[in-house]
């Protein structure tokens, strides 16, 4: 790990509510180079209000707090919208579950990558169009011209992701969000799309944090893994060093993962401990 | 090919459903016409009429023949533009429909304009801003557009605009001396004076359609603005909306471009429902502002048991309703390219 692209520290998000504050992350931190960083963790433990935080994208109900929350040079702490703005697309992207949602049913999907070119490098219409196509050539997509024009209804889930793929990286931002990019995908399509996000991240050097809930799936793409549970970071390690993970909820999960070599006719179940609730040692 | 047959196949389903709707309008104004207590035997021929004279004009009217029968003859000149004659005006129902509906249409597309450029984007603003000063305003104006009858607000409209502060003019369409000096091309008195180049019978025009066009506007704006910010607000916690600002779009480009797009199709369903309300509460407004339109014609017409009348206004306001969701199931598949095959997934 050569440069940091992007750093966290403590970061804390709180949600104020009448029966007294809820706590969705209570301090997590790490540091992000030219790497593959997976984040894993089960539903309700934070994953994604990090990635959400990092961009300014938090409901505003959310109170957000970090000791340090560092893209590049840039402090993000205190950052009003308008410079979160010229962050997002531009120097942090986000890819989100499925296409289907996350792209606009009623505007093409080429005018859709267009738009982030428009928004942040303003070289007019004809110079984003063609920088949306050359976008969706490098995504492996056969015929650019003709998915430029279709609307997202058009396309299956794999074309729509790496439409998706190409709309957050045409501004060429240093580090891409990945939000369980593969989920809503068939198995053999998720290969090809996490093969496309790591050709661009490799080809672009940037740092890419993989959110999932996908062991298997972290452990085998990326080059480090955290592993999150009920907003707190409990075990960070190597990926290929994660089955000698120590914290009894890591090792829990890897207990609970089924083995097509080893058949049990149960597998076990996750004993939680209320001790993790408490600040890691 | 496909896409070809499936057109086609869409554009037969409509026609039939106008179709099946016209019929079933058809027939709730005939036996409405049958059913209610007017004799229109006697409205003709006098309540001191002998009976032989009586029976002769019942025979001459049709209404000895069995009900199925008179109900196609009645389909038939309905289908012929053959509404009987008005016993008030004593000319055929079409010309007096002709005549007083431009004054309705023009009354309403005024209110309409009123209530859709200030009600979209009240309703907008209330959503993107949701529990702040505009959100509360429209919420009140809601309140305020449903629970106030328009005859009230139209009564002390004039009293407080038009009485004491002469602020816009009264009743009516026109002031007496400018009423026959432009000649009725299209029927709305502000088109036609334009036409005619008369600027004094439009200003005048104006000033009596402000309060009218006003208060039904206010009510419709209640309407619209309240669907635009629930139909914005499922739109906001959508995952596009997430994405659009993910990669660093404005929230406004990402509310007026990309959020607007998408409820476009359900606000126009309705504005063609505010439309046809519209049409339809004209007998009240234009009562107290005797504004001669289709609905104090129809209410005249009421009065005096003139159903021949009754009916044909009737029969043209269901009409405009069909046409409005024939417009509405066109317009469709040009907002939203998802409709476009008729397979809607």
């Amino acid at each position: 790990m050569s440069e940091i692209l992007l750093e966290v520290a403590d970061l804390r998000v709180t949600y104020p509510g009448e029966g007294g504050d809820f706590a969705a992350l209570r301090g997590i931190g790490f540091a992000l180079g030219r790497e593959r960083l997976g984040i894993v963790g089960e539903s309700g433990s934070g994953k994604s209000t990090a990635g959400r935080a990092i961009m300014g994208l938090l409901p505003p109900s959310a109170r957000v707090g970090a000791e340090v929350l560092r893209l590049g040079e840039t402090d993000l702490r205190g950052l009003d919208e308008a410079g979160f703005r010229r962050l997002r697309g531009r120097r942090i992207g986000m890819v989100l579950q499925d296409p289907k949602y996350a792209l606009n049913p009623l505007l093409r999907v080429g005018e859709q990558i267009a738009e982030t070119h428009r928004t942040h490098l303003r070289q007019g219409r004809r110079a984003a169009r063609q920088a949306a196509l050359a976008m969706l050539e490098s995504v492996h997509i056969r015929d650019p011209a003709r998915v430029y024009r279709a609307f997202p209804h058009e396309l299956s889930g794999g074309m729509g992701q790496r439409v998706m793929i190409a709309m957050m990286l045409i501004a060429g931002p240093e580090v891409l969000i990945a939000d369980e990019p593969t989920s809503a995908l068939d198995a053999s399509v998720q290969r090809q799309v996490l093969a496309i996000l790591d050709e661009q991240v490799r080809a672009r050097g940037m740092g890419l944090l993989l959110i999932s809930h996908n062991l298997h799936l972290v452990r085998a793409f990326c080059d480090r893994v955290l592993v999150m549970y009920a907003g707190r970071v409990v075990e960070s390690c190597r990926a290929s060093e994660l089955a000698a993970a120590r914290h009894p909820y890591t090792r829990g999960l890897l207990a609970a993962l089924p083995d097509l070599a080893h058949r049990r006719a149960r597998l076990p179940v996750l004993a939680r401990d209320p001790d993790w609730l408490e600040p890691v040692r | 090919m496909d896409a070809a047959v499936a057109g086609l196949r869409r554009l037969l389903r409509l026609i039939l459903s106008v179709a099946a709707t016209f019929l079933g309008l058809t027939l709730v104004t005939f036996v409405i016409g049958r059913l209610i207590p007017i004799d229109p035997v006697l409205a003709v021929v006098g309540e001191h009429a002998a009976p032989s004279v009586y029976r002769a004009a019942r025979a001459r009217m049709g209404l000895d023949l069995p009900l199925s029968v008179q109900y196609l003859r009645y389909l038939r000149q309905i289908l012929h533009g053959d509404f009987g004659t008005s016993v008030i005006t004593g000319q055929p129902v079409l010309t007096d429909l002709l005549h007083v509906f431009p004054a309705t249409v023009e009354l309403s597309l005024a209110a309409l304009l009123i209530g859709l450029g200030l009600g979209i984007p009240l309703g907008v603003l209330a959503a993107t801003r949701r529990g702040g000063a505009i959100d509360q305003a429209v919420r009140l104006l809601s309140l305020f557009g449903y629970s106030m009858p328009v005859f009230w607000l139209g009564l002390i409209g004039l009293l407080v605009f038009y009485a004491r502060l002469g602020w816009v003019a009264g009743p009516g369409r026109l002031d007496v001396g400018f009423e026959d000096m432009v000649p009725e091309r299209s029927g709305l008195l502000l088109l036609d004076s334009a036409l005619a180049g008369q600027w004094d019978v439009m200003a005048n025009a104006a000033a009596h359609l402000l309060l009218p066009a006003a208060i039904l506007g206010l009510l419709s704006l209640a309407f619209i603005a309240r669907m635009t910010r629930s139909f914005m607000l499922g739109q906001l916690s959508q995952e596009y909306v997430l994405a659009a600002r993910a990669k660093g779009l404005s929230r406004r480009r990402v509310v007026w471009v990309h959020g607007l797009r998408n409820i476009a199709v359900p606000l126009i369903t309705v504005i063609a429902l505010t439309f046809g309300s519209l049409l339809e509460g004209a007998v009240l407004t234009e009562t107290v502002f005797a504004w001669p339109g289709l609905g104090l014609y129809m209410k005249n017409s009421l009065f005096n048991a003139d159903m021949n009348a009754v009916i044909g206004g009737t029969i043209l306001i269901g009409v405009v309703y069909i046409g409005l969701n024939l417009l509405t199931d066109l317009l469709y598949p040009l907002l939203d390219p998802r409709a476009d095959t008729g397979a809607r997934r």
